[in-house]
């Protein structure tokens, strides 16, 4: 306990005393990044001892507060080093600077391209006054973060649908199995966005939404065709059995024992799907569209305004943990037996 | 060797074979096995390991095909009844169905209403003391508990016979016992032909109004034992001196018989 205590103590001190060291010989700003790396070792020692001495019901606060405490930490350290010229505010511009980045992109609107992040949804009263719902409509479709929401839910659906029922014909199917999975293991490896220029060419309006939507639905296919076959191969054959003694018939045995017992597997496809659908929209954004979080984010970089790059980085994440989220909300409602 | 049953049969086999073809050639792995199960008899088959005796329960219950011979199971006046319901080893109850659920799955499967198999379902929980565990989910229960769910599961279903694989082998020995007592008091009430796969010798002894002793590789018929120990049997009936009787009387030839089932083992 006290043991504990003074190992604290004299840790935090070689802490605070190797900066104040540094800082007096004025040699801190050249040692920076060493004295940096010694400082986290140093830091995670000391929350290692200041773990031992939490009691057991304050355990779920202490790690909350490590999980989270710890990235405040690096952006507070972030944005005092771009402000004392530590690190370069070109490439990581402070933290404020991108919230207020994120904050500008999403009040401005570009009369020039005609969008907002947003689609400035203040708007929304005064344009339902005026023209109903299409004046809304052209409101909300001047949207970059709708734009992208859009074409990644439409590929989404587009592809896991049709993935997951030729995945589970292939998963019961040994002859369309082998027929099938050859190809598709091949095609897997294929980067998507190599495809994009082919996709194009197939639409009378290359540089529409078609495209785009197409490319994320045949990513998100592969993947969930392969996640679905492999999540009805695993299901023990003895609840296959059990399924045909008690009297189930095909489609039963595919309602009652097939789907939910690929349901684990195939919520695992979907949640690899939604970051491969994420990383597919972007690339097709910064190469072909003129709307969208990633064309933005791209925009930013070609006028280089890097805050607001940052700011776009920003709100490719959020979507990100929001779809997240909203999968893990699906899971818990279609498999309730999972806790 | 005693296949003569007093009763009208309920399951017949006559000269049943299993061949599979493996990838290193054809595999018998039952042979000759004649044995005939009379309408609310209780018979026990044991064996060394990897004898067969799935694979014979998986023929009865028509999950595997035979590759010679035939088998039967004689339908009772009720032409809605299911010929046979296996509990398996493995318990083999579905994890994403709630145990009331599961219980009701064959009911289910042969379009019963759902307030009619809820009913029936409950009453069969309740008198494996599991009413109140009927909402809760397969992990959230004991090995024990499962196979209880597993057995009601098949007692529900109410058919012609109970087909039952080493349902008691994964447990522990207290839970055993206990469920052994169960099964007997259970059988008692319903009187179900039963067709019960063991590899304990005790187990069939307690249980079986015959035991049935199969050879390893290929399985076949040893020999069939009749049990006359009185009814109704309980924990208790393993003190009688007849059961130690028939107990050293079969294992000479089951000892026997695994090993040598050992030393075929590669
Ligand atoms: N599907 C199968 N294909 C090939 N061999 C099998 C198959 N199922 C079982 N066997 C073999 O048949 C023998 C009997 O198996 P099984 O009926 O499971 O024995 P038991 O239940 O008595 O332990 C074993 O040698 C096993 O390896
Ligand atoms: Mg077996």
């Amino acid at each position: 306990m006290s043991d504990n205590r003074r190992a604290i103590l004299s840790l935090a001190g070689a802490l605070v005393l190797l900066h104040l060291v540094l800082a007096l010989f004025g040699l801190w700003r050249d040692w920076a990044w060493p004295a940096i790396g010694v400082s986290f070792i140093l830091l995670v020692l000391v929350c290692e001892r200041l773990g031992r001495m939490v009691p057991a019901r304050w355990r779920a606060t202490y790690e909350r507060a490590l999980a989270l405490g710890f990235p405040l930490l690096v952006l507070i350290l972030w944005q005092l080093g771009a402000r004392f010229g530590l690190i370069n505010p070109l490439w990581f511009p402070p933290p404020s600077e991108i919230a207020r980045a994120l904050w500008e992109v999403s009040v401005n609107y570009d009369r020039f391209s005609g969008t907002s992040l947003l689609g400035r949804p203040w708007l929304i009263p005064s344009a339902w006054a005026e023209g109903g719902l299409p004046a809304v409509g052209a409101l909300l479709s001047e949207s970059h973060l709708l734009a992208t929401v859009g074409r990644v839910l439409a590929g989404f659906l587009l592809g896991a649908i049709p993935g997951i029922l030729v995945g589970v014909v292939m998963g019961v199917n040994q002859t369309v199995r082998l027929m099938l999975d050859t190809s598709l293991s091949a095609i897997y490896v294929l980067p998507k966005i190599a495809i994009f220029p082919i996709v194009m060419l197939m639409f009378a309006n290359p540089f529409g939404e078609g495209p785009k939507i197409v490319v994320v639905a045949l990513a998100v296919f592969i993947l969930m065709a392969i996640n679905a076959m492999a999540g009805v191969r695993q299901i023990d054959p003895v609840y296959l059995m059990a399924g045909r003694n008690y009297g189930a018939g095909p489609w039963q045995l595919l309602r009652h024992v097939i789907l939910p017992g690929a349901l684990p597997v195939i919520f695992a496809g979907l949640r690899i799907a939604l970051g491969t659908a994420m990383i597919v929209i972007i690339s097709v954004e910064f190469l072909r569209a003129k709307q969208g979080v990633g064309y933005m984010t791209y925009y930013y970089w070609e006028v280089l305004v890097p805050e607001k790059m940052y700011a776009g980085l920003v709100v490719v994440m959020a979507m990100g943990v929001a779809f997240t989220a909203l999968l893990y909300w699906l899971q818990r409602r279609l498999m309730p037996w999972r806790r | 060797m005693d296949d003569t049953v007093a009763t009208p049969w309920k399951i017949r086999a006559q000269s049943v074979g299993k061949v599979y073809d493996t990838a290193a050639g054809p595999f018998t792995a039952v042979e000759d096995f004649d044995l005939t199960v009379g309408d609310g008899e209780f018979v026990a088959i044991v064996g060394p390991s990897g004898c067969g005796k799935s694979t014979v329960l998986r023929m009865v219950a028509g999950l595997e095909d035979v590759s010679s011979g035939r088998i039967e199971i004689a339908r009772g006046s009720d032409p809605g009844k299911p010929t046979n319901s296996v509990v398996f080893q493995e318990y083999a109850i579905f994890p994403w169905k709630t145990v009331i659920e599961n219980v009701a799955f064959g009911l289910q499967m042969r379009g019963i209403s759902r307030a009619e198999r809820l009913d029936v379902a409950r009453h069969w929980l309740d008198r494996v003391g599991l009413a109140k565990f009927a909402e809760y989910y397969p992990h959230q229960i004991s090995g024990g508990m499962k196979q209880r769910v597993s057995i009601v599961r098949a007692l529900a279903n109410d058919p012609e016979v109970l087909l039952m694989d080493e349902p008691l082998g994964a447990l522990d020995a207290q839970t055993r016992v206990v469920l052994q007592e169960e099964l007997l008091r259970i059988w008692e009430e319903t009187r179900k032909t039963v067709l019960y796969i063991t590899h304990s010798l005790e187990e069939a002894v307690l249980l079986g109004d015959r035991v049935v002793l199969m050879s390893a590789q290929p399985g076949r018929i040893l020999d069939i034992y009749q049990i006359d120990l009185p009814r109704p049997r309980s924990f208790e009936t393993t003190n009688l001196p007849a059961f130690a009787d028939y107990r050293a009387r079969i294992w000479d030839k089951l000892s026997a018989e695994v090993t040598r089932a050992m030393e075929m083992q590669p």
